[in-house]
């Protein structure tokens, strides 16, 4: 980055990115349009999506063109937030089991409108 | 004074983890970008942790409802005359939203090349497709609330809470997308007014920046509230 200024980079870069966003999104958008359903959908919607948060962040934001000290402490953090997923995926499944034992199958209790 | 320069150029020549080593145990500076780019990151970060809140409150609110989670491919379906189209104002919205990020790294360029008139209209685009993005979302939002009759405690379709997901959601980054659209047309009448040329056109970046951040948002919208 020394004696340049600034991120430049050819835009021919930026045109295949743009294209590429273009046609994982139009992709992630079939999978509901073909009504993919179960683990297939969910594997689907996460593959597009990292693909499309990477190149956003990669290219359109220059994290790969950044130094290091800059990428991982922007980067690495996040990382804790998988902690706090993790934990709130456990504590959802754990409530659900819980309504069910106490409430039963009957659901039509928990709607506003009886 | 000359071992300063020779430490200098040292350092900005280490890559990789070497360069990382020295770059955070230097005396006066860890991140060689302008200040205003490493605040805007560290802005950045903290609104991923604020976004992520709001989506890890979802998904264990959706994991424990006892209640059906409405389907958002019916729910927001459109229909132009004939069948509805599942999630289409949605997919249009992705669409506008990945082409506003297109035209602002475009402007991004322009901007490191001085190109003043260049920069400034393909920001003023790039604002225009946010503000097309808003619209679309109001139109959303008018359509279920009056409409159907959604609210944060109600709705027609099923669980009581997709609601207050929803707007809450939508709502948060519907306004991320409104500064940014006020942000770029500030900055693109500065460009316009020649307020960078001493100082350089960074700011455009930093911008950017924010900009494609609201794309990423909503990247990880549409993965898990519309099509999951």
């Amino acid at each position: 980055m020394a004696g340049k200024e600034g991120q430049q980079h050819p835009l021919s870069v930026y045109f295949w990115v743009w294209g590429l966003l273009f046609v994982i999104s139009a992709l992630s958008y079939w999978v509901d349009y073909a009504g993919f359903q179960g683990y297939l959908r969910w594997t689907l919607i996460l593959i597009f999506m990292f693909l499309k948060a990477g190149l956003i962040i990669a290219i359109f934001m220059h994290m790969i063109w950044e130094r290091l000290a800059l990428a991982l402490a922007i980067l690495g953090p996040p990382i804790v937030l998988l902690v706090l997923i993790a934990l709130m995926a456990i504590e959802g499944d754990y409530t659900e089991i819980t309504r069910l034992i106490y409430f039963g199958e009957d659901t039509t209790e928990f709607l506003g409108h009886h | 004074m000359s071992q300063d320069s020779t430490i200098s150029s040292e350092l900005s020549h280490a890559d990789g983890m070497k360069g990382f080593v020295k770059d955070w145990s230097s005396d006066k500076q860890t991140f060689h970008v302008p200040w205003g780019k490493a605040m805007m990151w560290i802005f950045l970060l903290s609104d991923t942790f604020i976004f992520t809140c709001f989506l890890t409150g979802y998904l264990n609110v959706r994991a424990s409802t006892r209640v059906e989670w409405p389907n958002p491919s019916e729910v927001f379906a459109l229909s132009f005359g004939g069948d509805p189209i599942p999630l289409i104002l949605i997919a249009i919205m992705t669409f506008i939203l990945i082409t506003s990020s297109g035209t602002m790294a475009m402007a991004v360029n322009m901007g490191y090349r001085k190109d003043r008139a260049k920069t400034a209209s393909l920001m003023l685009i790039t604002a225009a497709f946010g503000a097309m993005f808003v619209g679309m979302q109001a139109f959303e939002w008018t359509k279920l609330i009056i409409d159907e009759g959604v609210r944060p405690w109600s709705n027609p379709f099923g669980a009581p809470q997709f609601g207050a997901i929803f707007f809450m959601i939508t709502g948060f980054h519907g306004m991320h997308v409104s500064i940014g659209v006020i942000y770029l047309v500030v900055v693109a009448m500065k460009v316009l007014r020649g307020d960078y040329e001493k100082r350089g056109y960074e700011i455009v970046e930093i911008t950017g920046l924010y900009w494609h951040f609201v794309d990423l948002v909503w990247v990880f919208i549409f993965a898990f509230f519309y099509l999951w």
